[in-house]
């Protein structure tokens, strides 16, 4: 077996491990299968996107959480956008995180929702080294110049 | 001178005896003479005297005899003959009157001797009478006690208190040391102490009941009396000081609930009895007199007629409480029926679901499978699966129907339809069925029946291929015509149905439809129950026809449901059968848009897969969403522009955009507003841009809410590549695309 197919097994195996363990759904093979010759990088412009705006999101979370008096509304609507943008990955544990930290903000439940965000936090931090590992992966088997296998 | 003949006395003249005699002479005349006067007074004085010429006769032989006396007081001396002579008158007469005196006596004494014994008797009678004149009274008042007694015990329905009112009064009345009841134990084979006159609590004592003097009681109705040292009579601590007063006892008919029976009088059907002891007081030598035992008696009587009394109250009373009782277990056991039915109903709900899912995969594969290449053999066998699968999907469906039909939970799905189409494609598909049994199927659709109307199409493709489908099933030869109008109001008005009056409006008209058939006909009794489900009447015709009954009985349900009519004619059997049904339907051209259209067929014919580059616009607030639908409408060909705002959104919404995408995951988003201003700029509908919901929820609410702001669209997040394919291809094809939920 040559390098490029063993990156390609490799590849695929660590692609199912990530559905089989939901960190992915079903939505990020449909972005997949959106990455044609127009937009050969459409999943990474999407990821890195993703990134950017959870981080942000977090921040805010995080501050909004520290206040003495802390303004659930503003909670639940940063958490409600991270839960839109995560849906729309097909993060799938990150999404389920989002909907908890939701619950908890209705029930304007200060430790709770600090317990959350640290789960949502490291959730984040571990999918965001799943999808730095998955890259790696695409591109040195790109540059092996082998094709990216995709998902039936 | 003549002296006297009397004889010379003998002695000299003793001057005092002849003095003596003297006085003695005259006092014994004075009282000869002063008796009668008496007894004339003493007559007088009295009214009662029987005798009076007795008395006469008497007072006659007192004053001769005085008179006699009298006379004799001159004789002492020397006295003439006439005084001789007057004094002999005088003796003889006296004489005479004595003896007759004397024969009279012999009569009259004995008369008042017996006189005097009437008296005695009469005395006696006398005293007679008192002494029972005081038994009377005493009588009557025992009989005034027992009527109060009565009184006071019928006035309870309470058993103890009868009972204790007995012993009170009863001890009053008739001044009883001791008063007790014993009553039988339930094992019948004792008796307990129940209830006495002078213990407060008496402590039960239990007599055996086999004892020769309670057998004794027990055997005659009347009190009888027993002695005090029977083991009934023991209550009280003898002391042997005192001798103890009689004793009675007497049976008091208790009545057994069960055996209670109006018509017996207690004595042919009880056999248990209560005993009643009396007791006198000790040392009073009292004795029980009769009619004090009849007191008694008497009052053992009512004493059981009021017993049995409390006890009809008690029964009834018991089962008063039954019913109540009962009351409450069909309540709740109607409660449990109502949950079981609700418990049956989300069943059915899920397993129609479960049921459904399966064979609408089944029946979709095996259509896709006639698609592909087949051999004659294999394509025969995808048929009868086709087939097969087709009639239990429709099983499934009439049971489902039909039992939400009867919760009144169906609702129609009313929609814009091509009625002259659904009229073809009934007919195309009962033609092989008709060309097979060589029936001629003829159809007249009348030239006002509009080309479209508003309604439930499916379930009204349902009922005219179950009217026509049961015209086909049971002609065997013939024709079957089916006829098609729009009805007046005048010739909707049917006899059977007096008020069914359909008024036909702008918004609105009554479609009529006449299937006709030549078949045997029905009898005109077994019309009525054609409709009822699960009945079929039993003709050699349809024996072999299968099906379940359901079909005419959900027909009517759905056509009630569309606020019309079904009925059936036939002249009787043999002269064919007409079945007609009204039904309401809307025009689409007049209507108010009360009635959204909604997509009936999820699938479209053809879906394009590239979109040429339409125009389209998304308006998304999430950074990393907005990415993902421009990627994928981009994916399928269109040109994209997105905006992040409402304001954006309106700024650059323009003619040339065919679709605009809205967002609406964010709450207290105002997409609804923006959908709104847009249609409001664009009043021309071909110049409007298709407004399409984007959303994550699946409720009701975020439809309503969609239909009432006049989107055109509301799909469903996530969204595959396939889905906004056909979503767009739908959206230009029918302008309208809302996904059933």
């Amino acid at each position: 077996m040559d390098v490029v197919q063993m990156l390609q097994r490799q590849f695929i195996d660590y692609m199912n491990s990530l559905y089989s363990e939901y960190y992915l759904d079903d939505q990020f093979n449909q972005l997949q299968k959106l990455a044609d010759e127009s937009s050969p990088d459409f999943v990474i412009e999407v990821v890195t996107l993703f990134f950017q705006d959870s981080e942000k999101l977090l921040e805010n979370l995080s501050k909004a959480l520290e206040q003495p008096v802390v303004d659930f509304n503003q909670v639940a609507n940063h958490a409600h956008q991270f839960k839109g943008s995560s849906s729309s990955i097909g993060a799938h544990r990150v999404k389920n995180q989002c909907v908890k930290f939701r619950a908890y903000c209705e029930e304007k439940n200060r430790e709770g929702c600090l317990a959350c965000l640290q789960e949502l936090q490291q959730e984040y931090i571990v999918l965001k080294k799943k999808f730095e590992i998955l890259f790696q992966l695409e591109q040195d088997i790109v540059q092996k110049g082998g094709i990216v296998p995709t998902k039936d | 001178m003549e002296s006297c003949n009397c004889i010379e006395p003998q002695w000299p003249h003793d001057d005092l005896l002849m003095k003596y005699q003297y006085i003695s002479d005259f006092f014994i005349a004075l009282a000869y003479f002063s008796i009668p006067l008496e007894l004339i007074y003493f007559v007088k004085k009295s009214a009662v005297f029987p005798y009076r010429w007795v008395l006469v006769q008497f007072g006659a032989f007192i004053v001769l005899c005085g008179a006699t006396h009298l006379i004799n007081l001159w004789t002492f001396r020397i006295h003439t003959k006439t005084v001789e002579v007057v004094m002999t008158t005088a003796k003889v007469l006296t004489a005479a009157v004595s003896c007759a005196t004397a024969l009279m006596l012999v009569h009259i004494i004995p008369d008042l001797l017996s006189v005097k014994t009437r008296e005695l008797f009469l005395k006696k009678k006398a005293a007679d009478l008192d002494r029972e004149m005081g038994l009377i009274r005493t009588q009557e008042e025992t009989g005034r006690h027992v009527r109060m007694l009565t009184h006071e015990i019928r006035s309870t329905l309470d058993r103890h208190t009868i009972l204790k009112t007995t012993l009170v009064e009863l001890g009053r009345t008739l001044a009883l040391e001791e008063c007790a009841l014993w009553m039988p134990t339930r094992t019948g084979l004792e008796l307990q102490l129940a209830y006495t006159l002078r213990q407060q609590n008496p402590v039960g004592f239990t007599v055996p009941i086999q004892h020769p003097v309670i057998n004794q009681v027990f055997s005659s109705n009347h009190a009888v009396q027993i002695s005090p040292n029977c083991p009934v009579a023991r209550i009280r601590p003898i002391s042997t000081k005192y001798m103890p007063g009689e004793v009675v006892a007497v049976r008091v008919p208790l009545l057994h609930l069960s055996n209670f029976q109006i018509n017996d009088w207690p004595e042919l059907s009880t056999k248990r009895y209560a005993l009643m002891v009396l007791m006198l007081p000790s040392d009073s030598a009292r004795q029980w007199h009769v009619h004090e035992l009849e007191l008694v008696e008497v009052v053992a009587d009512q004493v059981a007629v009021a017993l049995s009394h409390a006890a009809i109250l008690e029964e009834s009373m018991r089962a008063q409480q039954q019913l109540l009782e009962q009351n409450v277990a069909l309540d709740l056991a109607r409660r449990e029926a109502e949950t079981a039915i609700r418990a049956r109903n989300d069943f059915l709900a899920v397993m129609n679901h479960e049921m459904r899912t399966p064979m609408h995969a089944i029946i979709a594969l095996s259509s896709l499978l006639q698609e592909t290449e087949l051999i004659p053999e294999q394509r025969l066998m995808v048929e009868a699966i086709l087939k097969s699968s087709n009639l239990l999907a429709t099983l499934i469906n009439d049971v489902l129907d039909l039992s939400r039909l009867e919760d009144g939970s169906l609702k129609l799905d009313n929609g814009v339809f091509n009625l002259h189409t659904m009229f073809r494609e009934v007919l195309n598909l009962i033609k092989p069925i008709a060309s097979i049994k060589k029936l001629l199927i003829t159809t007249n659709l009348a030239t006002d029946v509009p080309e479209f109307a508003v309604g439930d199409e499916k379930r009204l493709m349902q009922v005219l291929l179950n009217v026509i489908g049961n015209a086909v099933k049971f002609t065997k030869e013939g024709s079957v015509s089916v006829t098609a109008l729009v009805a007046k109001a005048e010739s909707l008005r049917d006899a059977r149905t007096p008020d069914f009056i359909p008024l036909a409006t702008d918004d609105h008209f009554y479609l009529r439809v006449q299937v006709k058939d030549s078949g045997p006909g029905i009898n005109p009794q077994d019309i009525p129950k054609l409709f009822t489900k699960f009945a079929q009447p039993q003709t050699p015709a349809n024996r072999n026809s299968g099906g379940s009954g359901l079909g005419l009985a959900i027909c009517k349900r759905f056509v009630n449901l569309m606020e019309g009519n079904i009925w059936i004619e036939s002249e009787g059997l043999g002269k064919g059968c007409t079945a007609i049904f009204v039904v309401k339907l809307g025009s689409p051209e007049r209507s108010n848009g009360a009635m959204v259209p909604f997509a009936s067929k999820p699938l479209v014919n053809h879906i394009q897969s590239s979109f040429g580059g339409l125009k389209v616009l998304i308006m998304d607030e999430n950074g990393v969403s907005r990415t993902v639908t421009k990627g994928l409408l981009m994916h399928v060909g269109c040109d994209v522009l997105t905006v992040a705002s409402s304001e954006e959104c309106l700024l650059a919404v323009s003619r040339e955009y065919r679709v605009v995408f809205l967002d609406l995951s964010m709450p207290g988003f105002d997409g609804f507003e923006v959908a709104v201003q847009i249609r409001k700029r664009f009043s021309k509908r071909h110049e409007r841009p298709l407004i399409v919901a984007l959303t994550g929820s699946a409720d009701r609410l975020t439809r309503e809410n969609c239909v009432r702001v006049g989107m055109d669209g509301c799909v469903l997040k996530p969204i595959s590549v396939d889905k906004m394919r056909s979503v767009l291809s739908e959206l230009l094809e029918r302008r309208t695309v809302f996904e059933p939920l």
